[in-house]
């Protein structure tokens, strides 16, 4: 009887000297478990374009940081003079002067911080009103979710710059980096909505929610400890995207005389005022357009590459 | 499928409904004077100020107000322009025009992004597909008045190989550098979304039964592949209005196209702001409405589409 019984152990547990030890070394146990974040961090890092668009944009922020480190002249405090008007460059002068005689690199310079300031104050605004929107209403549907996708919608069916031109219009007298980013997030947030909103339905049906549910963890608790942070990856991936848009946003309504007033220093002010003198003196517009289309560029290729990392149906198309 | 159409139709209402609303709002109920608030720094006439006043009834309260200009909209009553036109007799006369240049601009982009897409996707990975990838990306990147002036400068003032503004009742060569323009902004967004549906439709099981039944690439690649591709294509297609509504405004106003959206630009830059708010108004009902046809256009073709709920 008790034969039998050691023999049938035998069956389940195998001997030790049985089990291969190179198996055994093979699970690292004292290695950090991985998961989206550093996956997609060993997955961008891999990129060149990651690199490039990282040095790039690495610059522009100092630049716009720290302009005096990169223009000796500062246009703020120096008075352009007319005697330079459309000037050719000449020595310390690389790029020539504007109508007005002020210095156009200068002037590039120094505009950098606006497009930066106006870009981050966008997403401010877009990731926190599109987070509320789109978890709330995801994460409790029923008639919350109703409400929140309807006035979702009212916002998304007024394109975001048109609806940013009446604001300006109306706000003339009050226009300020401030205003710009207010007007064009207030607008561009139902996007972001949209994307948090799938992803929370998405993850909303998996097990570790039910099981949360079932140990009688809290509604908010379960939304903001386990629904939010496994939903967030799409929402980042969007961000940087939605930066470089923010930023054409600004240039758009500054070039149409409804961005900001002409003493703020901006890119899209400077492609306003050199498009009269196209014809004669085409560089004025093009240095400052250079500048705009780089930093969007810079923004865009990032966006490629956190998008990719964070998406592994997107790395597959690659 | 009449069910589906009420269902959509119904749904357009309260958005129709918001979006004039939160126009109106944020026009007429900021605080102090709207209509000298929508002149900025210019001081109008008060004979001016007085007939605006009249016109927008701003004696009444703001609910008032708002359901008086809906009552407007309903008869076709969009509003005075600044110089004294009425805006549908505006419209009359501009949206042709427009619709020339919108359409010439869908053409250009959906047929070359399709084509590059398509080629791109099928060739995953080759020196073809990585060059538009960058392409893409770098016509992504560039505002499109910076692409109009370069275009404008390059092939208008250096080249001379089309006139820099478009002539009076904009013949349609005039048209097709504007157009040409406005189609670059979407030309890449249609070829990245193009490879990545032929990527994905590639890979599914119908293509590769396809191939096993013995059907030539000739056959399976329009037939299998390009057409259930498509179907995000014209999604993005749809709400890319308003994107193409925009661009129309700069491309028109750089290009002197006489069209809705240049009307639109003269009054921004001239800070004509009751104008500028009839016309947006003008805009967004048009970009509901054609999202409205899409969806019903869609659901007419996708039965998967008006069943869902």
């Amino acid at each position: 009887m008790s034969n039998n019984t050691s023999r049938s152990t035998r069956h389940f547990v195998a001997p030790l000297e049985e089990t291969p030890l190179v198996a055994i070394d093979a699970v690292k146990v004292d290695e950090k478990p991985s998961n989206l974040w550093i996956d997609a961090w060993r997955d961008a890092r891999r990129r060149p374009i990651f690199w490039i668009s990282g040095v790039l944009i690495l610059l522009i922020i100092a630049v716009a940081l720290l302009p005096s480190l990169f223009s000796p002249i500062n246009p703020l405090t120096e008075a352009c003079s007319l005697s330079n008007s459309n000037g050719d460059p000449s020595a310390g002068h690389l790029l020539g002067f504007t109508k007005q005689g002020c210095d156009v690199y200068a002037r590039i310079i120094y505009g950098t911080s606006t497009s930066i300031s106006v870009g981050l104050i966008v997403i401010l605004l877009t990731t926190v009103l599109g987070v509320a929107f789109g978890a709330f209403g995801g994460f409790f549907g029923g008639w919350v979710d109703a409400t929140l996708s309807r006035l979702g919608d009212i916002f998304f069916s007024i394109p975001y710059i048109l609806a940013a031109v009446v604001i300006m219009s109306v706000l003339s007298q009050y226009r300020s980096i401030w205003t710009i980013s207010l007007a064009i997030g207030l607008f561009a947030w139902p996007s972001t909505a949209r994307v948090l909103r799938a992803e929370i339905l998405r993850v909303k049906q998996a097990d570790y929610i039910t099981a949360s549910e079932a140990l009688g963890v809290s509604r908010m608790k379960i939304l903001f400890q386990h629904v939010l942070p496994n939903s967030i990856a799409p929402v980042i991936a969007i961000t940087t995207i939605s930066l470089a848009g923010a930023i054409v946003a600004e240039a758009t309504l500054s070039f149409l005389g409804v961005g900001l007033g002409g003493s703020i220093m901006s890119w899209g002010n400077d492609i306003n005022q050199a498009q009269r003198d196209i014809r004669v003196h085409p560089q004025t517009l093009i240095w400052p357009s250079l500048a705009l289309s780089i930093t969007v560029f810079s923004f865009i290729l990032l966006g490629e590459v956190v998008r990719d990392a964070l998406d592994p149906k997107a790395r597959a198309l690659r | 499928m009449a069910g589906y159409i009420f269902r959509r139709v119904l749904q357009a209402i309260p958005v129709f409904f918001g979006t004039t609303f939160l126009i109106y709002f944020m026009v007429f109920a900021m605080p102090g004077d709207p209509i000298v608030a929508l002149f900025g720094d210019k001081t109008p006439n008060p004979a001016v100020i007085e007939q605006l006043r009249q016109q927008y009834h701003l004696d009444q309260p703001f609910i008032v107000q708002y359901f008086i200009y809906i009552g407007g909209i309903f008869r076709g009553d969009f509003g005075i322009s600044f110089s004294g036109e009425p805006v549908t007799q505006i419209l009359a006369r501009t949206f042709p025009v427009t619709i020339r240049l919108a359409v010439l601009a869908l053409l250009f982009q959906s047929i070359a992004g399709i084509v590059v897409g398509l080629y791109s996707g099928l060739r995953k990975g080759k020196l073809f597909d990585s060059s538009a990838l960058v392409v893409s990306l770098i016509l992504i990147s560039l505002p499109i008045f910076v692409i109009a002036y370069v275009a404008q400068y390059v092939f208008g003032v250096q080249l001379g190989w089309a006139r820099t503004t478009v002539g009076s009742g904009a013949p349609l060569q005039d048209l097709v550098m504007p157009a040409l323009v406005l189609a670059s902004v979407s030309f890449a967004q249609i070829v990245r979304l193009t490879r990545s549906s032929v990527i994905e439709t590639s890979g599914l099981d119908f293509v590769r039964t396809a191939y096993s039944k013995g059907l030539s690439r000739r056959r399976i690649v329009p037939v299998h592949i390009l057409r259930n591709s498509l179907i995000p294509v014209v999604t993005f297609l749809a709400t890319d209005f308003g994107v193409l509504l925009v661009g129309a405004t700069v491309t028109e106003g750089i290009f002197n196209v006489p069209g809705v959206g240049n009307t639109l630009y003269q009054a921004i830059i001239r800070g004509e702001g009751p104008t500028v708010v009839s016309f947006v108004t003008v805009m967004v009902l048009l970009y509901l409405v054609v999202n409205l046809v899409v969806d019903l256009l869609y659901g007419l073709l996708d039965p998967r589409i008006r069943l869902v709920k």
